[in-house]
């Protein structure tokens, strides 16, 4: 009995070696070579990446229209968006997540409007994930659209880009998953009807079907800590800034495609 | 706020016929789904939708719930006479939404 009880586990120590583990489409590191990035556009059927290109018939330009309304509307008190970014806004979402330069920290697209609104408009911060704030970030993220991806990876963004990177990697919930096992590992795989994409955010805010409506990246984050049985962090946490961050640092050079239409 | 999205020419051929495209954000609420606490959430739909070329109806619809939110309408009509096209959406309360585009025809 004994022996084959020590058979048993030698063998098993080594099926589990180092070495002995096929994984050849993986990086040391385990983060996705260059070649093989793809938005989560290239996973959708034809039709949804038809209904993303119509810029009529894409329904996220509901919030692009009204963000653009948004933008240029000013109360008798406040400066319009407009009249401080007359320029547009081209590429800036781009770069976003980003460290501010007044206050240090990091803020996505969603923060930093919301820093305009309170220091320069004298106004109320939008609730995260009203209409307004997503109209808003959908504006100035399209604006973006077709620029590639370009956050900073750098000695100050480093630790947010750990941070980002430990939630991705960590396994949580009833069903012990980490972002890390679907996204990177295991993409282009089925997950009942649907392909697994790698989770970039390249989209967002994006409208999804599931949602009949625009969301913004940490509504998408929340869906899926929710999928995992996870207990979803709140809107704006700043852990998921931080994994914002990595998320865009995983997927630098893909464009942006704001807003995108997703499953 | 609702907000509105209209496609159509605005120019065309006399005889020429025309794409028209209507889009309208509203959460066309079914009726038939719960909310996180088990609550029936209230239906809240559009019930009715028309568009009207120089006052004359060129295309109605009657929507159910089981139309998508945000519904897109894309039909054609015969570009005849220089004008407007009024597009009018009726919900179940009676709350109206209204736009017009116009179009001129040579």
């Amino acid at each position: 009995m004994k022996r084959i009880v020590a058979t048993l586990l030698l063998s098993i120590m080594v099926a589990c070696a180092p070495g002995s583990d096929p994984v050849p489409e993986l990086s040391p590191e385990g983060v996705l070579p260059p070649e093989d990035i793809r938005s989560g556009y290239a996973f959708l059927t034809p039709e949804t990446q038809r209904l993303q290109d119509d810029r009529f018939e894409n329904p996220g330009y509901l919030w692009v229209d009204r963000g653009a309304a948004l933008f240029e509307a000013a109360n008798a008190s406040t400066p319009a968006c407009a009249s401080c970014h007359s320029d547009g806004m081209e590429g800036v979402a781009a770069t976003y997540p980003a460290i501010n330069e007044t206050s240090g920290a990091l803020l996505n697209l969603e923060g930093r409007i919301n820093q305009c609104r309170t220091i320069h408009q004298d106004e109320d911060a939008y609730e995260y994930e009203s209409d307004e704030l997503l109209a808003l970030t959908a504006f100035v993220a399209a604006a973006s659209n077709g620029a590639p991806q370009s956050v900073e990876i750098s000695d100050r963004t480093a630790p947010y880009l750990e941070t980002g990177e430990t939630y991705f990697r960590t396994r949580r919930g009833q069903f012990n998953l980490s972002c890390q096992q679907c996204h990177t590992e295991t993409w282009g795989k089925k997950l009942r009807g649907d392909t697994i994409s790698q989770g970039h955010s390249n989209g967002f805010p994006a409208y999804r079907f599931e949602w009949q409506s625009m969301g913004s990246l940490h509504r998408r984050l929340r869906d899926c800590d929710t999928g995992v049985r996870a207990e979803p962090l709140p809107f704006g946490d700043e852990t998921y800034i931080a994994l914002e961050l990595y998320l865009a640092a995983r997927g630098n050079g893909l464009e942006i495609e704001t807003p995108a239409v997703r499953r | 706020m609702a907000g509105i999205r209209l496609a159509v020419p605005s120019s065309a051929t006399k005889g020429e016929i025309i794409e028209i495209k209507a889009l309208i954000q509203h959460a066309m609420e079914s009726g038939f789904r719960r909310g996180s606490r088990g609550e029936v959430i209230p239906r809240d739909i559009i019930t009715r939708f028309e568009c009207r070329y120089n006052g004359a109806l060129v295309f109605a619809a009657d929507f159910h719930p089981a139309i998508a939110a945000n519904p897109l309408m894309t039909f054609h009509a015969l570009a005849d006479k220089s004008g407007v096209f009024d597009f009018t959406w009726t919900d179940q309360a009676g709350q109206v939404w209204h736009d017009s585009a116009e179009i001129t025809v040579t």
